[in-house]
């Protein structure tokens, strides 16, 4: 089974997040660039596929130079080998990198692709979405539990909806997005590291992969979030007090209940 | 010339959801302001009769696209069906919930009209020239980005809960057209094949006008169930964090945070909760914050428009009980 994983590099989710002076991005100097964590998920069931039906992992990062830590990353976890579209992403949407992926990821066999559900970085959440059309496959979102067919024909996926969970079946190839649960990503192993250093990681520009990608949105401008007024800790005697005290402003003054 | 708003509305077992009217009421606040019309689009079968309802939401118009292959969603069906009545009509503006469903469909609607998107949004605007200027929360509210997707129509996904309704007029009755299913089957590349309910009758966490949410100061999976019987008096759901998740003693599900579920509920009530940057930046868009923590430093406290620092164990039972007296 060949399977292609998309990776996403974004920043560490204890970062602080300063915007530039322009106004249209965010200050990278102070940041800690890691894997998109939902792009764990996504390396991590590749590879457990891979186990059971052989094949091969490729993993694909469109970004600056520093996603090749990330690529490297998931070659360490166990994946086979890496392409590079390089590329400043800063201007790109979702339907722009999903145009370049599905312009790199053509070339290569693939009868499933995983993305994580989301980036935690813009928050998108339609990248896998956009690649799926621009591949011409079904995509299947926000998936918990994957089961290949022994005869590799298909594919039943679980999605968990509000309140319901829908087991969905669908051909091949297909896309998959990965949520929480689907599985505990492995650690990569010291041999693990040192076998990526060898592993194939194959860079592509733009040019060559024949297109010019185009974002479909436009940034206005970037804000911080509203400031929360400073908030009341509640004094009191005892514990109860406190929470009677509390209740009271719940219903009375925030009007809530 | 693209013109009118339109929006998506979601039913689930022939029934509206919610976020319809959370949708419907977006669109409508948009067209008043430029003085155009807004049309729905409802899928599903036997669903026709649900249709006349968005009027008091705001449809002047409801597009109905009935089929038996619409009866439970699938992103290829709904989004061809959808894309279909798009290009005929050409709207201007596409609203859709970011619902699960809303989300996944969005996705995939954008990028077959070669249009762009603007996900998860909690406020629109129309600019001078009348184009959507959508607000979306990034790096989980971190910071927040105002967007204009390109292309017509601009297709925006809104928070759920975040848009308030518009005042229903229950005499207002849209016309309703019916737009015949022609998707060849052949398209249709995925099924569900089970539909697993859940069977708790949980309130979906997005979804939640309260919730109340407990970490690792909850000590252990048992004592959930203090936090279940405010939640019962209050109607509320049940969160909790990475915490509480990873110890096993929660479901996925239920996980609020950067990597986890964002929520904006009206009240937002974290128990034995510290805080963390990831988890403050998946509940800061609620509206009312509390926090029971027995630790004054608690970074939650920060956040947090009511605090107490006391044993959640001695004052979650007391507010409950103060909470049902008030509701009784
Ligand atoms: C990549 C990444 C992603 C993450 N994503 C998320 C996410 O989505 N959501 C999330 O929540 N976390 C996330 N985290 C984890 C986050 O960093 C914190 O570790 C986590 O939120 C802490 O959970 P907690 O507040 O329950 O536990 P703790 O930080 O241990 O806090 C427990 C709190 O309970 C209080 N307490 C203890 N006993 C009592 C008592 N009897 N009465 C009252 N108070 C009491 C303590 O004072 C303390 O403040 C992520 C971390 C990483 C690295
Ligand atoms: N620049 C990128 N390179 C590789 N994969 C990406 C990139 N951007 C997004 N993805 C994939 O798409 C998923 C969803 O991203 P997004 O739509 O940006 O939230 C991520 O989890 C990745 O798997």
């Amino acid at each position: 089974m060949e399977i292609v994983v998309c990776l996403k590099q974004v920043p560490d989710t204890e970062s602080q997040i300063k915007i530039s002076g322009d106004k249209k991005s965010i200050e990278t100097g102070d940041i800690k660039w890691v894997m998109n964590p939902y792009d764990e998920y996504a390396v991590e069931e590749a590879l457990k596929l891979k186990e059971k039906f052989k094949g091969s992992v490729t993993v694909v990062s469109a970004g600056p130079a520093r996603v090749v830590e990330a690529l490297r990353t998931a070659l360490a976890m166990g994946a086979d080998k890496a392409i590079h579209i390089e590329v400043d992403t800063v201007q790109l949407d979702s339907y722009g990198t999903a145009e370049l992926m599905a312009a790199a990821i053509k070339e290569v066999p693939h009868d499933l692709i995983f993305t994580g559900q989301r980036a935690v970085d813009n928050d998108q959440t339609s990248t896998g979405a956009a690649l799926a059309e621009f591949l011409g496959i079904p995509q299947l979102s926000l998936i918990t539990k994957v089961d290949v067919a022994d005869d590799a024909s298909k594919v039943t996926v679980q999605r968990p909806v509000e309140g319901q969970t829908l087991v969905i079946e669908s051909s091949l190839p297909a896309l998959i997005t990965a949520q929480k649960g689907l599985n505990e990503p492995r650690y990569a192993s010291l041999p693990g590291i040192m076998k990526a250093k060898r592993k194939p990681m194959d860079k592509k520009d733009p040019g060559a992969l024949g297109v010019t990608p185009s974002s479909k949105s436009e940034v206005v401008q970037i804000i911080p979030p509203p400031e929360r007024a400073a908030g009341k800790i509640i004094d009191g005697e005892t514990a109860e007090e406190k929470a009677i005290e509390l209740v009271r402003l719940l219903h009375d003054e925030a009007k809530l209940v | 010339m693209a013109e009118g708003i339109w929006f998506v509305a979601e039913q689930r077992d022939g029934e509206l959801r919610k976020v319809s009217f959370e949708v419907a009421s977006a669109a409508r606040r948009l067209a008043d302001e430029v003085g155009t019309t807004v049309s729905g689009v409802l899928l599903g079968a036997g669903v026709a009769g649900e249709a006349e309802k968005l009027g008091a939401y705001g449809a002047d118009k409801v597009f109905v696209i009935e089929d038996d292959a619409l009866s439970v969603y699938t992103t290829d069906a709904y989004s061809a069906a959808i894309a279909g009545v798009v290009k005929e009509n050409d709207p201007a503006v596409l609203i859709l919930s970011a619902s699960v469903q809303g989300k996944d469909l969005s996705g995939r609607l954008a990028a077959k009209l070669g249009v762009g998107l603007a996900m998860d949004c909690v406020k629109f605007e129309l600019n001078a020239d009348k184009k959507l200027v959508a607000t979306r929360p990034i790096y989980a509210g971190k910071a927040v980005a105002e967007i204009i997707p390109a292309g017509d129509p601009q297709i925006a996904t809104a928070r759920p809960n975040v848009m308030d309704l518009v005042e229903p007029d229950e005499s207002k009755k849209p016309e309703v057209v019916s737009v015949p299913f022609s998707v060849d089957a052949a398209e249709l590349k995925t099924k569900v094949v089970e539909v697993l309910k859940d069977e708790s009758g949980k309130i979906e966490l997005t979804e939640a006008d309260v919730i109340v949410s407990g970490g690792r100061g909850m000590k252990g999976p048992e004592n959930y169930k203090i936090l279940e019987d405010m939640a019962e008096v209050l109607g509320a759901a049940v969160g909790a964090s990475r915490s509480a998740v990873d110890a096993g003693w929660r479901p996925h599900t239920d996980q609020v945070g950067q990597t986890g579920k964002v929520v904006s509920p009206n009240l937002y009530i974290a128990c034995g909760i510290s805080g963390a940057i990831q988890h403050l930046a998946g509940m800061s868009s609620s509206k009312v914050i509390v926090a029971v923590n027995k630790d004054e430093e608690a970074p939650i406290f920060q956040k947090a428009d009511y605090g107490i620092v006391a044993d959640l164990f001695d004052a979650v039972p007391v507010m409950t009980e103060e909470f049902k007296k008030l509701l009784s």
